[in-house]
């Protein structure tokens, strides 16, 4: 479980906090996703995950504990955070990408143990990534190198995980195998917190629903209580509807055209 | 890295040394040397291969040796294929304090410590700089701080020897072009527990470049004390170039290309690289001064521009595989 509690944020020089007394809680085993428009503070929120921004006030508690007196290595161990960039400059092999997850339970010169090797074994069947342990990930598609970074999150060998926007370039294939993946680690008893742009995937896959506005929470609950056309307007400054997916009857939202100028404060 | 890539690298290295001890100007009998090797030869070939080539050539082992894996992590950690110990002010630094050194007719002892003391300055310098600017945990911040550093240092160099005879201009040129020609084996025991400790160092901390190649923020995720590593990173391949440095003058080009080529070998964790480099850089640097002994005898050409003339074509080469 990680508990956000009332967490402001303000980087140096910025006029305007980034978090404004952000609170969340995310349960074990199912999705809690952070929604909401660009600059709302989803990002910062990852990086107060992270340890990587200072909390100007509140904390971050992980299983009751704060993230903040956990040491790099510690923290690493119990959770996985896995950030939107990343720089692919070494062509390791897919298995020795995996095996970095397990870098914060190696001293510097030791070797792999039986149980590091068993946490990448597992990490590459729960995400059935057995056809990418040779490839170079120099070389992998979008959706493959994707796989392999939940693949090393997991092998971290903790019971939660941060993935900030993991299907931002992907297909509709590969975006539904991720998500199907979260959403079955999370059935496993995982905690996992997805910050995402894509509402009406999120709507079907998460448990939990935080919309961020402006660094503060605007709304937080259930799909249904939380993807109404009258906060989501609000919140992203856009006319749309909502609607039921045919599917399996969560909520689905539809942008309207042609308003732009009408109803963004921003764009007119 | 494959294990026969190793094994090729260390018998490149080997057969450098043998080379560089084998060929001089002093032509010398094949089996004359081995014998002096073994400590069986006569008066003139013993000091010839004992007191001046073997050392030598050790030396420039060592010069390459911290230039390469210094290079090797720099490059990793910063994510920057063009970052290499010269460019963290190092060099900058060294220059200054054995171009004064020389200036001042210093008792020639004097100018490898000066130059070391240089190194210092520049690297505790360039902390500042980088600390200044709110970057001291940010690699790419503090490889820029040692560039504007070096800048000043070049700055500092020329107004020293502005008002400087032609012979103390002379001095500084040849200590800025390189040459391991005055080596001794007090020098090479220094510099080999110099280089092997921070050899060592960087070898503890390869895990965590790795990591720290992926991006900051994965390297933090993944359990990387990132500002403390960037930092640590620094300081010793800071170091670990101040040496070399102190002991041969400015050997450009080794720590740039070197890592290139150990990539280019296959090596992919810089456990490999950092290590490939190493040997590579020793090889590349043993053969760059026999070259710059037998090219042009009895006349010894800068081994700093002998690395750089064998250098920029590697590199070129490199570069078109590449793109």
């Amino acid at each position: 479980m990680i508990t956000v509690d009332q967490v402001t944020v303000q980087y140096p020089g910025a006029s305007r906090r980034a978090l404004a007394g952000v609170s969340l809680v995310a349960a074990s085993g199912m999705i809690t996703a952070v929604v909401g428009p660009n600059g709302s503070g989803k990002s910062t929120l990852v990086r107060a995950l992270l340890g990587r921004v200072a909390l100007a006030s509140g904390r971050v508690l992980l299983d009751g504990e704060s993230l903040s007196e956990m040491s790099p290595r510690a923290r690493a161990r119990r959770i996985a955070v896995v950030p939107q960039r990343e720089e692919l400059t070494l062509p390791l092999r897919g298995r020795e990408y995996v095996a970095l997850g397990r870098h914060a339970h190696l001293g510097p010169f030791n070797s792999p143990t039986a149980e590091d090797r068993r946490a990448v074994m597992r990490a590459i069947e729960l995400t059935d990534s057995a056809d990418l342990t040779d490839r170079a990930v120099t070389e992998l598609s979008g959706g493959e190198w994707q796989r392999l970074r939940i693949a090393r999150a997991l092998a971290q060998g903790g019971t939660s995980m941060v993935l900030d926007e993991p299907t931002a370039f992907l297909d509709i294939a590969h975006e539904m195998a991720v998500f199907e993946l979260l959403a079955q680690l999370a059935l496993q008893g995982m905690t996992v917190i997805l910050v995402s742009h894509q509402l009406n995937l999120v709507a079907r896959f998460a448990g939990h629903l935080v919309l961020l506005r402006d660094g503060a929470v605007a709304a937080s609950g259930t799909a249904q209580e939380v993807m109404t056309g009258e906060i989501l307007e609000r919140v992203y400054h856009w006319p749309l509807v909502v609607t039921r997916d045919p599917a399996v009857g969560a909520p689905a939202l539809v942008p309207l055209r042609g308003a732009a100028r009408r109803t963004s404060p921003e764009l007119s | 890295m494959r294990l026969r890539l190793w094994l090729a690298l260390w018998i490149v290295l080997v057969a450098a040394v043998l080379l560089a001890v084998r060929f001089g100007t002093l032509s010398l009998d094949t089996a004359d040397v081995l014998r002096a090797l073994a400590g069986r030869s006569s008066d003139v070939t013993s000091t010839v291969v004992l007191s001046l080539r073997l050392p030598r050539a050790l030396l420039a082992a060592l010069v390459g040796a911290g230039l390469g894996a210094a290079g090797a992590a720099l490059q990793g950690a910063t994510r920057n294929a063009l970052a290499e110990p010269y460019l963290l002010g190092v060099s900058g630094g060294a220059a200054v304090g054995a171009v004064i050194a020389v200036t001042l007719h210093a008792v020639a002892w004097a100018v490898p410590l000066a130059g070391f003391a240089g190194a210092l300055i520049a690297v505790a310098a360039t902390l500042l700089v980088a600390r200044a600017a709110n970057g001291q945990g940010d690699a790419r911040i503090i490889l820029m701080a040692g560039v504007v550093v070096g800048a000043f240092a070049n700055a500092v160099i020329m107004v020293a020897l502005a008002n400087v005879d032609a012979n103390g201009v002379r001095g500084a040129l040849w200590w800025m072009m390189g040459s391991v020609g005055d080596a001794t084996w007090s020098q090479v025991r220094m510099l080999a527990v110099f280089v092997t400790a921070g050899l060592l160092l960087l070898l503890a901390m390869a895990r965590s470049i790795d990591l720290l190649a992926l991006g900051d923020d994965t390297a933090a995720a993944l359990g990387v004390d990132v500002a403390r590593v960037s930092l640590a990173v620094y300081v010793c391949g800071a170091l670990l170039a101040a040496g070399p440095v102190a002991a041969a003058g400015l050997v450009g080009f080794v720590g740039l290309l070197v890592p290139h080529i150990a990539r280019g070998l296959g090596a992919r964790a810089h456990r490999s690289i950092i290590g490939a480099s190493a040997l590579g850089g020793a090889a590349l640097v043993v053969t760059a001064d026999l070259v710059a002994r037998v090219a042009r005898p009895p006349a010894e050409l800068p081994l700093g521009a002998i690395t750089a003339m064998v250098g920029v074509p590697f590199f070129l080469l490199r570069l078109r595989r590449v793109t």
